[in-house]
């Protein structure tokens, strides 16, 4: 009976990554399972109040042959960050000088890496996603600004940082607010037209961007879908539904996600 | 006409009664946000002193947003009854408070349509949280669809499934695994990823399977935008109850999508199914303090005065729940574990005292200064408070919206501690299909077993 019993929640437990099966021990939940949630949501706020080593990032990126400036917001902490979502969405004083002098001339596109709400989907991710994304870029031959990386930012900074350097259109790579079990996921925000005062509604996003959900490679795919139809149709936004899927599903061989050649 | 009051000697103004509540909140961060909170602790305690001398006419006489601009306001006006009115139309703030204090049960249920939510508002902000319980617990309020919510010592709780890609047999898993602890009373309620119209056909269908094969006495709900439920019930699918956010102003509720005849018209045609055996309360609401700034829709009110708006909203459709979803808007509303539990006993109280069958998501973000030893602590008072129900979710924590609120496990401790029972008929299922004793208590072994036992297909 305990057999069946083992059996029966292994088998329900793999359809579903929520915690059930947990046991108990009375009314509380056994000792392994409190620490297991515990532990997952130290690593969720570590995740939130780790300070962005933005000059280790900036180095990674180099790496790529992808020049760097980097700026910070309005927000000067960590605690006045998460109060004030208003001061996180604009850049300092300083931060607007330094992009206005790193460029000369319009480009295509600006890239933004924001630390948002996890440094650590930063850290471990957002070089990769840049590496994954140069090709399509290359390929497509767009003019790229310096990539701006950005510490107490939220998404609508990208807009500022995007006006400053004259740029059509801007991709932010930002931390997302960590899941309990998802303490590393970016997400990536394409705004066209990018100026000061643009609303949500005018972005297209792609999500849970990290190892046990959306891949490097596919989350570059998809961005590419995005600004190619951004930049050939003039809008992102509620009017622009990514329907990247369909070319994803269409082609059932893998080298349909590798970057065109 | 400005309001004053005089420490010492110093005056403290306050332009108007928006400015007035506003300043008399208990400080959070999204009234600083809005730039609208006291500047000083002693600025926050003139205001509420203030507050307590103005008389309940003339709050009911000065619309915080006029008449005229907003929908929500003549609701409240219109809806206003004056009889109920009339046995407490000549108390201050401050007299009301203690009239609460004092009050029967009897009788704050029928002053309860005499209340509107800038009362209930205002007096909750000279309230401790001591009173907010005290007096909430007093309120009943009770509803009925499948069975019977709020009666007095009883709890009920939503068990909800969500998944991160609404697939039928993980979705199942959570409901068995929920139903195995005895959880499930106020519905079976899901989050699903996709707002589809093929999504929800398949998970209402579902439930409707599972509670129809299991003969629970419950009732489910998909929470999609009202207008896909609309079409829903359109297209002939089992939908048992109508789902909707709501806010407390006509503009914040327009950017949920949402106007009062749309929410008429889905009334209407889910009372027209008749799918309550024992009762007609069909619509479950949430709502949540901040939703209105985030939609910058706010009108220089507080978020707590706005939150009670909602509740006048909710009231005119009859609910069979609704729940403030406290810690989820996260740290810019409401930043730390104190700041949740104050607005959770607030929203509490204030729904209640309006006749409201008012639940609350006990939860927070990973982002706010909260852990689950708050939620823990505003669980404790909540069920002190004669909650009509919360969350029960596997683990506490929701792989769906990224947020933790109150898990299977946790209405296990609350039953125990404060001895709070399940809906009466959904107590009785539980001890007929063998998952409990006569005392609602689980018995040992593998309820889980048991269910797919009655229901085979279930486990398949």
């Amino acid at each position: 009976m305990i057999g069946d019993t083992d059996d029966l929640w292994r088998r329900l437990g793999a359809l579903t990554p929520a915690r059930i099966g947990l046991g108990r021990a009375g009314a509380g939940l056994p000792t392994r399972e409190v620490l297991k949630f515990g532990l997952a949501h130290a690593q969720a706020r570590d995740a939130v109040h780790t300070a962005m080593d933005a000059a280790e990032v900036a180095a990674e990126i180099e790496a790529l042959g992808l020049p760097t400036v980097t700026v910070t917001s309005r927000a000067e902490d960590r605690a006045t960050y998460l109060r004030r979502p208003d001061y996180g969405r604009r850049l300092s004083p300083e931060g607007r000088t330094s992009l206005a002098e790193a460029t000369h001339e319009s480009v295509d596109l600006a890239l933004v890496v924001a630390d948002g709400l996890s440094a650590r989907a930063v850290h471990e991710g957002a070089a990769a996603m840049l590496r994954a994304f140069k090709p399509h870029a290359d390929n497509a031959g767009w003019r790229l600004a310096p990539v701006v990386i950005a510490t107490q930012a939220r998404v609508a900074l990208g807009d500022e940082a995007a006006e400053a350097l004259r740029a059509r259109a801007v991709a932010v790579v930002i931390g997302e607010r960590p899941g309990l079990s998802s303490p590393d996921s970016l997400g990536l925000y394409v705004t066209f037209d990018p100026k000061v005062g643009r609303s949500d509604a005018e972005r297209n996003c792609i999500s849970n961007v990290r190892p046990a959900g959306l891949s490097h490679d596919l989350a570059a795919f998809k961005l590419n879908w995005l600004l190619t139809q951004a930049f050939s149709r003039g809008l992102t936004g509620v009017g622009l539904k990514d329907e990247s899927d369909r070319l994803i599903e269409a082609a059932d061989s893998p080298e349909a996600l590798a970057p065109p050649s | 006409m400005p309001y004053r009051h005089t420490v010492g000697p110093r005056t403290h103004v306050f332009a108007d009664l928006a400015t007035l509540m506003a300043k008399a909140t208990p400080i959070r961060s999204g009234d600083c946000l809005a730039g609208i909170a006291a500047e000083s602790a002693e600025e926050n305690m003139a205001a509420r002193w203030c507050l307590a001398d103005v008389p309940l006419k003339e709050i009911l006489a000065r619309p915080l947003i006029p008449y005229e601009d907003d929908d929500v306001t003549r609701l409240i006006l219109d809806d206003h009854d004056e009889a109920a009115f009339a046995d407490i139309a000549h108390l201050t703030v401050g007299d009301f408070r203690e009239f609460l204090l004092t009050a029967t049960s009897e009788t704050l249920a029928r002053i309860a349509p005499g209340v509107t939510p800038e009362i209930a508002a205002a007096v909750s902000k000279i309230m401790r949280n001591q009173d907010l319980i005290l007096v909430a617990r007093k309120c009943r309020v009770v509803t009925k669809f499948r069975n019977t919510i709020g009666l007095p010592g009883t709890l009920a709780v939503r068990l909800q499934p969500n998944h991160p890609t609404d697939d039928p047999a993980g979705v199942t898993a959570s409901i068995l695994d929920g139903l195995s602890y005895g959880c499930g009373d106020a519905v079976i309620g899901i989050n699903p990823v996709s707002d589809s119209i093929q999504t929800m056909a398949g998970l209402l269908r579902l439930f409707d399977g599972i509670i129809d094969r299991l003969e629970i006495p419950t009732q489910a709900c998909v929470l999609t935008h009202v207008t896909t439920t609309l079409d829903a019930m359109n297209r002939g699918l089992p939908v048992d109850l109508v789902f909707q956010s709501i806010a407390g102003t006509q503009k914040a509720n327009a950017s949920f999508g949402v106007t009062l005849p749309i929410l008429k018209e889905a009334h209407e045609a889910a009372l027209a199914l008749k799918r309550g055996s024992l009762g007609d309360n069909v619509m479950y609401f949430e709502t949540g303090q901040g939703s209105a700034l985030s939609a910058d829709a706010h009108h220089g009110i507080d978020q707590q005065t706005l939150e009670a708006r909602a509740y006048a909203v909710a009231r005119r459709y009859r609910p069979l729940l609704v729940n403030t979803v406290v810690g989820f808007i996260g740290p810019e509303y409401l930043y730390d574990g104190k700041e949740i539990i104050r607005a959770g006993l607030e929203d509490h109280f204030c729904g209640k005292l309006m006749g409201v069958p008012l639940g609350v998501d006990v939860c927070y973000t990973n982002h706010a200064e909260a852990d689950q030893d708050d939620m823990d602590t505003l669980l404790t008072l909540l069920g002190a408070a004669g909650c009509t129900y919360v969350m029960g979710i596997p683990g506490a924590d929701d792989v769906m919206l990224n947020y933790q609120s109150t898990s299977f496990h946790d209405q296990l401790y609350i039953r125990e501690v404060l001895g709070l029972k399940r809906a009466p008929e959904f107590e009785e299922w539980l001890a007929r299909i063998g998952l409990t004793d006569a005392t609602g208590t689980l018995l040992p072994g593998n309820a889980a077993s048991r269910l797919i036992s009655v229901a085979p297909e279930l486990a398949a």
